[in-house]
């Protein structure tokens, strides 16, 4: 199909309408061109006999009556290979830094098709992140989607690049690669992103799309697709296990509901589009690991909380849909401890099932489940002691009280460099477990007690 | 009649030509997309379809089936997993691989398997709609009924015996209505029953809290709802684990690819503690993840429930659990934006009440159409936007079900699984449920349960006062409390899911469980009033072993050593 046509007869915001047409595929990729000889891009969002609906990809600017419009008849694809490792593209394929274009191997639709959940393994392989708020307490695992959900401000980026650079599965060099996909965040950001992967060689392991704050809005909608396309190809075509990092989530969901708005959509809450659950599952739910497939998709997204809410509609839905979420708190940022994880609301669903006996260690599971009875304790007891002081405290009050202290400071905290093994973060653990009297861990095994406890090692 | 496509507008489909009834499955485009009509305006039909819409044009032919969505129901369902309109998974990784391409039709029953059929009805022998014409064995403990569809009846003309296959002929009626092993119910339409009962078993599910505290009458509806990373998911599938019902029907709607890959895989090495057999074979499992098609998502329910109802008709105990409802609220959102309807609350279609009514009214106890007993239990797991239960489908829902085990970030940040919060927490079945506790479970059961109670309650007011002045300040017979509050808490109600032992607790020891706290809560409050002081009683060692004794294999006899040394303890503490 090469014919065009000069049918618009309405133009709102990113959208076109055009009529006399013939049939149109629902989903089809447009060219647009414009009378000064440029083009752009965009989408069928809605087909009929009559009127054909079209989201322009690069905003409506400079469009008019007199433009022309192409149909390409196939949906939004992406030509993969495996030179896409090493390479920048912009939120919608094109090459960004001035390498020559892909030589497809294939082209993919990049909406993707859903997994068959007949297909799928469960997720079990610990990834060792070197982060003890990740590796002790919310173990992440291949196939996993664990998003960051962070707030303005916050060091999320060097958490993500730490995890990024960190990240492997202890015992196995088995083929990496990171696909990195910017939605709307700025260039400083980038750029600091890029320079990091330059500096410690990640690049040439890596994929990175682009979208830019200045670029158009809805380009943000395809960007993520093109990245998990590109992910899936390299991990289920070519047995890589791929790191995905999608940042901003919230970003993208503010061109969703941009998109809504110029459709005339009837809003959900606080103005979201009512499917966003279903469009954010179609995004997130492209991690996994295949039976009978080596390759595996990660997901680590990061999303900024409007206000620090994670009720707002965004972290909400992604909670619902994500296997647990890593909580960046403004309080401990506050305090001076990096990384400002706080495990309390943090989680990991998958991660029983990558941690134990043969994966990482057997007290792994009663360590991480007491860690966190009694920093919750410690951290309910703080509110007390702003009361009526530490000194009307009981004895093993004041102790846990003091837990909480040590938990923050020498679990949590770590250095941007530093790059704990598990053994190191359970050793940590069991130390300032020590501080607490023995009978205070409930939550132990006393096998496990004789085994690692330092007050029996020393008795040795 | 053939039509075709008018419009396409993601998965709603405007299509002309066709003269439909309202919810008719259509065949949409080339590629034979499956579809159901949701409207008809004139000439125009609107039909949603189940599968991607990208690409599909308008002019595009349309047929129409004339048959409204429809399940196969026979011999082959148990054990299987099937996606929202009943294909089979594995059917469609055989056909398409591992990705889920479209326009693929899949049966929902094996034509390949042929079944041994026992008939128990000769020929001149009158039947009516639901009655019993022979048997199938489908798994080594589960027989399968064969049964006359609903509203058909007449004289046994011819009946077979052997080897066959779910869609071969077995049997004849006099009006000529040939009767096979399979037949096909539509799944907007409850299964017609001779008779709803009023519920008086608990279901048992072996986790403390559900039984214990909240517990559900088979065939009663339960609601758990709760903010993510509560625990919705891990307790729907200890109840689809341990629950004590012959089948069980488990709709994953809408939610994480990976959590139904996890019950793919561990179900069918676990033991269902009824019969020794792998629970699987109990169990059918209908998953379409929240990246699955909207309308399809919309359906499974709907699909779940009619198999889950025609086991009742064979006079079988089922259990149902939905997760999440929320999930299935918001595909009736979806679609119900796409056609421009009038919203009601928070963008949900004004039907949205009706719906989920009409759903769980579909629960029950029963006598079957064949005169035997039955019932269904549904358990729907609510995922309420950022935890605020004052939302439309969790109001809606807790209008209709009789149980709420209301699920609590905060209990769960504590780790105190399961999170279920025992001070908003109801169930309406306790009275009616009294009787069976008294005779089955211990005739003081209802009294300690509703003790433990009181004091939980008495805890959450004496926290208040602690969160100010803190626990020494209290006098000591409520410091005591507080601990025998604290100990029903980490003891009895918080139970570990993955723990070998205690992810199952049969009634006895939970019965054990509690009966031995409530006796330290006796004892100690004897000592204390005879003037032993109450850091003499903390510091028991039998209480603190007491906290582990339900992960013990060989539990009596490890209560009982713990018990014995309670009673020693008590001793030496003296006291007039």
């Amino acid at each position: 199909m090469t014919k065009e046509y000069k049918t618009i007869v309405d133009i709102a915001g990113p959208l076109i309408f055009l009529e006399k047409t013939e049939p149109v595929g629902y989903g089809e990729l447009v060219q647009i061109n414009l009378p000064d000889g440029t083009t752009k891009r965009g989408q069928v969002l809605d087909t009929s006999a009559d009127m054909v609906v079209v989201q322009v990809f690069e905003g409506t600017q400079g469009l008019n009556d007199e433009s022309g419009v192409v149909f390409s008849g196939e949906t939004i694809k992406l030509p993969v290979a495996k030179d896409l490792l090493g390479r920048i593209l912009s939120g919608s394929g094109e090459p960004l830094d001035g390498g020559p274009r892909i030589i497809p191997e294939k082209r993919v639709d990049v909406n993707g098709a859903s997994m068959n959940p007949y297909s799928r393994r469960p997720p079990e392989e610990f990834i060792q992140t070197g982060i003890s708020t990740i590796d002790g307490t919310n173990t992440l695992v291949r196939g996993q989607k664990l998003p960051i959900f962070s707030g303005s401000g916050l060091p999320h980026n060097e958490i993500a690049l730490q995890i990024a650079r960190q990240a492997k599965v202890p015992g196995s060099e088995e083929d990496f690669a990171v696909v990195f996909a910017a939605m709307g965040i700025t260039n400083e950001e980038a750029q600091s992103f890029m320079e990091d992967f330059e500096k410690t060689g990640a690049l040439e392991r890596a994929t990175v799309f682009l979208n830019l704050a200045d670029d158009p809005a809805v380009e943000r909608i395809i960007t993520p697709r093109m990245a998990l396309t590109a992910a899936e190809y390299l991990a289920y075509e070519h047995d890589m296990h791929v790191l995905v990092i999608l940042t901003d989530i919230t970003n993208y969901c503010e061109a969703l509901r941009q998109m809504g708005a110029a459709r005339e959509e009837v809003p959900g809450r606080r103005g979201y589009p009512g499917y966003m659950y279903t469009d954010l599952a179609s995004l997130y739910e492209r991690a996994g690991v295949i039976k009978g497939n080596k390759g595996s998709v990660t997901q680590f997204s990061i999303l900024t909380m409007p206000g620090d809410d994670i009720t707002h509609p965004i972290p909400d839905l992604s909670g619902y849909i994500t296997e647990g979420q890593i909580v960046v708190s403004r309080e401990l940022h506050r305090k001076g401890i990096y990384p400002p994880i706080n495990v309390l609301p943090s989680l990991s669903r998958l991660m029983n099932s990558g941690i134990g006996d043969d994966k990482t260690r057997d007290d792994h599971k009663a360590v991480s489940d007491q860690l966190y009875a009694g920093y919750a304790e410690g951290r309910d007891l703080r509110g007390l002691v702003a009361i009526v002081g530490k000194e009307s405290l009981s004895e093993r009050d004041q102790r846990i009280l003091e837990f909480a202290d040590l938990f923050e400071d020498r679990f949590v905290r770590q250095a941007k460099d530093e790059d704990r093994n598990i053994e190191d973060t359970l050793g940590i653990a069991w130390e300032i477990l020590s501080e607490l009297p023995e009978a205070q861990l409930t939550r132990i095994d006393n096998k496990y007690i004789d085994k690692y406890h330092p007050a029996h090692q020393n008795a040795e | 009649m053939n039509g075709e496509i008018y419009r396409v507008a993601g998965p709603v489909v405007t299509v002309t030509g066709i003269k439909p009834k309202m919810y008719d499955v259509v065949k949409v485009g080339h590629e034979g997309l499956m579809g159901e009509v949701i409207r008809i305006e004139g000439e125009k039909a609107t039909v949603q379809v189940y599968e991607d819409t990208s690409g599909i044009k308008p002019g595009e032919p349309v047929a129409n089936t004339g048959m409204p969505l429809s399940v196969e129901l026979g011999p082959g369902l148990l054990e299987s997993i099937y996606d929202g309109i009943q294909r089979p998974l594995e059917v469609l990784q055989q056909k398409m691989g591992d990705f889920i391409e479209r326009g693929v039709t899949a049966n929902g029953l094996t034509r390949e398997k042929k079944w041994e059929f026992t008939p128990i009805v000769s020929k001149g022998d009158s039947v009516e709609g639901g009655d019993i014409i022979g048997v199938v064995q489908e798994t080594p403990n589960l027989e399968h009924k064969i049964m006359v569809p609903p509203r058909k009846s007449g004289t046994v003309e011819d009946i077979k015996s052997g080897k066959f296959v779910v869609d071969e002929t077995v049997c004849v009626l006099s009006d000529g209505s040939e009767l096979s092993l399979m037949q096909k119910w539509p799944v907007r339409d409850p299964r017609p029953v001779g008779k709803k009962l009023s519920p008086t078993r608990p279901l048992v599910t072996g986790q403390r809290i559900l039984d214990g505290m909240f517990p559900v009458a088979k065939g009663g509806t339960a609601a758990i709802p709760g903010p993510f990373g509560s625990g919705k998911t891990v307790t729907q599938q200890q109840l689809a684990k341990w629950s004590d019902t012959d089948i069980v029907v488990y709709i994953g709607c809408g939610e994480r690819g990976n959590e139904m890959a996890d019950v793919l895989n561990e179900f069918p090495e676990l033991e269902d503690p009824k019969t020794g057999r792998p629970l699987m074979e109990r169990t059918v499992l209908i998953a379409n993840t929240s990246n699955m098609p909207v309308a399809a998502r919309e359906a499974s329910v709907y699909t779940g429930i009619t198999i889950g109802e025609y086991y009742r008709d064979m006079g079988y105990d089922v259990s149902l659990m939905a997760d999440s409802t929320s999930r299935w609220a918001e595909a009736m959102r979806e679609i119900s934006s796409r056609l421009e309807e009038m919203p009601g609350e928070e963008g949900y279609p004004a039907y949205l009440s009706a719906r989920l009514s009409e759903f769980y009214e579909r629960a029950g106890a029963v006598h079957s159409l064949a005169g035997l007993d039955g019932s269904i239990t549904v358990i729907g797991a609510v995922s309420p936007p950022g935890g605020d239960f004052s939302e439309p489908v969790t109001q809606n829902t807790l209008r209709i079900v009789k149980v709420f085990w209301a699920l609590d970030a905060k209990l769960s940040q504590k780790r105190h699984f399961p999170a279920i919060d025992w001070l908003s927490s109801y169930s309406l079945y306790n009275d009616r449920l009294a009787g069976w506790f008294t005779e089955n479970v211990g005739s003081d059961w209802n009294e300690l349960r509703d003790n433990a109670m009181d004091i939980l309650q008495e805890e959450a007011e004496l926290q208040e006062i602690v969160q100010l002045v803190g626990s020494d300040a209290l006098p000591e017979d409520q410091q005591l409390t507080l601990e025998i509050a604290r100990m029903l808490r980490e003891y009895f109600l918080q139970q570990n899911a993955f723990h070998p032992v205690d992810t199952f607790c049969p009634f006895d020891k939970q019965y054990k469980l509690l009966k031995s706290v409530s006796r330290f809560g006796e004892k100690a409050i004897d000592k204390m009033e005879n003037g032993v002081p109450i850091n003499k009683i903390m510091e028991m060692e039998s209480k603190d072993e007491l906290a582990k004794v339900k992960y013990e294999e060989d539990f009596d006899a490890a209560l009982e050593t713990i018990m014995t040394k309670m009673d020693e303890e008590f001793t030496q503490l003296g006291g007039n």
